[in-house]
């Protein structure tokens, strides 16, 4: 951490190019009276209209209720981004526009989707989950059994293992956030303890996986460890207090803490319990990671330490030059975000940015700093470190470890370029 | 408890370990109200073909009869060799591997032989997905086999003949399951 000098008065500079402590936007008296009056993310005034007048919202009846809300129409732009391999409409992806929220939580119709197939209009009367294989009884559920058994809940992220690899390409693509990094999102998931049905079935002595397939037009199928399913997996059955949205497995999907996304195989339909994995086309064709020497890292599972500036970020505009509050997302497969520091330099000095309770295992975890740009060019990167000490690593480490085809699992530090005339970039820094 | 009177090995020892640690779900009990099936009763439903050929279903098929099943369901998305079209490319890209750009098909990436069978009759075609005869599915596999050079036009393909063939990247693979400390 470099500290430089500080001009009189003025909050405490931690590191370069402006970066502020954490505690100016956690405690009260002269660090605030400091901040107070700036703005945060704007240092212009508000252009309210003088004189003051009563808005006509106030003169008349507000609108009436309705059974299932929706966001205000002037919201109507956050949206996901999203595409679909060509001459097909469902096998692509949707992507969580991270740079137009805030706190931890995902609203459902913005969580990303990953489909190989479109996404299956089910009927939940007709909907089985069947459990067979290396079992005593061979078992099947329907939702309404499922919804009898003890629950559990966790806010936990879930992430697609090809996250972030638009950066892999020789230039930085110039794309929002949420193009590059929207394949995260993060839940309150609800479910049954899989551990609990496998245990009804009766797995055999030599069972050491379990192969989760989905009802949807790929029948999307994926061997996962007996150790993870007996673990912490759920069959999830809500999703932030709701049924599952359609696009993320309705009405039970597989819910693997922690593991890349395509593993929580949504609209869960049968299991079988194996002694070996079924080397299917998702984990050896598929969500392998290519070496430069041509061979490919298989089973790799869990998702690594990872954070990214979500504001300022890539496509949106500063205003005038003044005090900022940088903010952001970090999480781990592993476990807790133990700490993030953040770069104005372009990564020759970092300061520890402040956490936001809730700081969860397997969570998306939010991080603030303030910062003071002065108008200048600056680059703000990220930096996380897991509670196992694992820190996430620049772009060249990783493509020094991993080549450039690796294709998933980049979790490599995101670097946004602030120029003078308050565009942000993406930049390879 | 579970239930897990005589049958307690790596279910019941893993249940316990995971009950005493912080963080993991406890063993809990359930109310018991999965209904028992046979395996018969499963049987439309399993469709996983494991790479040994373990679930390969009766039929047969080889490589002329696959180019005619290629020609009407197949060549829109991956064209008439399957060496490109809209999506993915099925043929070709041996030797790529450790390029600079390497290209993963069927043939230069896939490990296992009964994987493609597995794949082609659970997900394709596309827009009738398990729709084709078993036949059918061998005779695409046999195809795609073919036209990658790994077996010939006249070899037929069924439940005992896939399983054996070799494919080119079958030690392309580095498990990293279970991870080891480093």
């Amino acid at each position: 951490m470099t500290r430089t000098q500080n001009p009189p008065g003025q909050p405490e500079q931690v590191a370069g190019n402006g970066i502020l402590h954490r505690r100016l936007f956690l405690t009260g008296g002269a660090a605030m009276a400091g901040a107070a009056g700036m703005g945060l993310m704007t240092a212009r005034p508000a252009s309210a209209q003088l004189p003051l007048e009563v808005p006509e919202w106030m003169k008349a009846p507000g609108a009436a209720m309705s059974g299932y809300g929706t966001p205000s129409p002037h919201e109507e732009h956050v949206q996901r981004s999203f595409n679909s391999l060509p001459g097909t409409i469902g096998s692509g992806v949707s992507r969580t526009p991270h740079e137009r929220l805030e706190g931890i939580i995902t609203p459902n119709a913005l969580h990303f989707e990953r489909h190989h197939n479109g996404i299956p209009d089910i009927d939940p009367g007709r909907h089985r989950l069947v459990i067979h294989g290396l079992v005593e009884r061979p078992l099947m559920f329907d939702l309404e059994s499922l919804s009898r058994y003890p629950l559990v809940s966790r806010i936990q992220f879930l992430e697609c293992s090809g996250n972030g690899r638009a950066n892999d390409a020789a230039e930085p693509p110039q794309l929002a956030l949420s193009e590059i990094h929207g394949l995260v999102s993060c839940s309150d998931w609800t479910g049954v303890p899989l551990s609990v049905l496998l245990d009804e079935a009766g797995v055999a002595p030599e069972a050491r996986w379990i192969v989760a397939e989905g009802a949807d037009a790929a029948a999307m199928t994926r061997s996962v460890p007996m150790a993870k399913a007996l673990d912490d997996a759920i069959v999830a059955i809500y999703q932030n207090g709701e049924r599952l949205m359609p696009g993320n497995g309705y009405p039970m999907r597989l819910f693997l803490p922690g593991y890349e996304g395509n593993m929580s195989i949504k609209w869960l339909r049968r299991i079988e319990v194996t002694a070996e994995p079924m080397m299917t086309r998702e984990e050896t064709s598929k969500y392998t990671d290519l070496l430069p020497d041509g061979r490919a890292l298989q089973f790799t599972f869990q998702m690594g330490v990872k954070s990214v500036i979500t504001s300022p970020s890539g496509g949106l505009e500063m205003q005038a030059p003044g005090l900022y509050q940088i903010s952001g997302i970090a999480w781990s497969g592993a476990g807790r975000i133990r700490r993030v520091e953040v770069s104005a330099d372009g990564g020759q000095s970092w300061a520890e940015a402040a956490l936001t309770d809730p700081v969860l295992p397997i969570s998306l975890t939010r991080f603030r700093m303030p910062w003071r740009w002065n108008g200048g060019p600056a680059v703000l990167q990220s930096r996380a470190v897991d509670e196992t000490g694992a820190v996430q690593p620049t772009r060249a480490a990783l493509h020094a470890r991993l080549g450039t085809q690796f294709n998933y699992h980049h979790n490599a530090i995101q670097s946004w370029l602030v120029a003078a005339d308050g565009t942000v970039s993406n930049v390879y820094a | 408890m579970p239930r897990i009177a005589g049958f307690l090995s790596p279910l019941g020892v893993l249940l316990i370990c995971a009950a005493a640690l912080p963080g993991t779900v406890a063993a809990q009990e359930g109310p018991g109200l999965g209904v028992e099936l046979t395996e018969e009763q499963i049987a439309a439903w399993d469709i996983n073909v494991a790479p040994d050929g373990t679930g390969l279903p009766p039929g047969s098929g080889d490589a002329r009869r696959g180019a005619e099943v290629f020609a009407v369901w197949c060549i829109a998305c991956h064209t008439t060799d399957g060496e490109g079209g809209l999506n993915d490319r099925l043929v070709g890209g041996h030797g790529t591997l450790d390029s600079a750009s390497p290209v993963r098909t069927v043939g230069s990436y896939w490990p296992y032989a009964p994987t493609i069978f597995d794949y082609i009759r659970r997900a394709m075609p596309y827009a009738q997905p398990q729709s084709l005869t078993n036949d059918d599915v061998y005779a695409l596999t046999a195809y795609l086999l073919q036209l990658n050079g790994i077996i010939g036009a006249d070899d037929v393909m069924d439940a005992a003949s896939l399983p054996r063939v070799e494919m080119p990247n079958r030690d392309g693979f580095i498990v990293v399951w279970p991870p080891t400390d480093e």
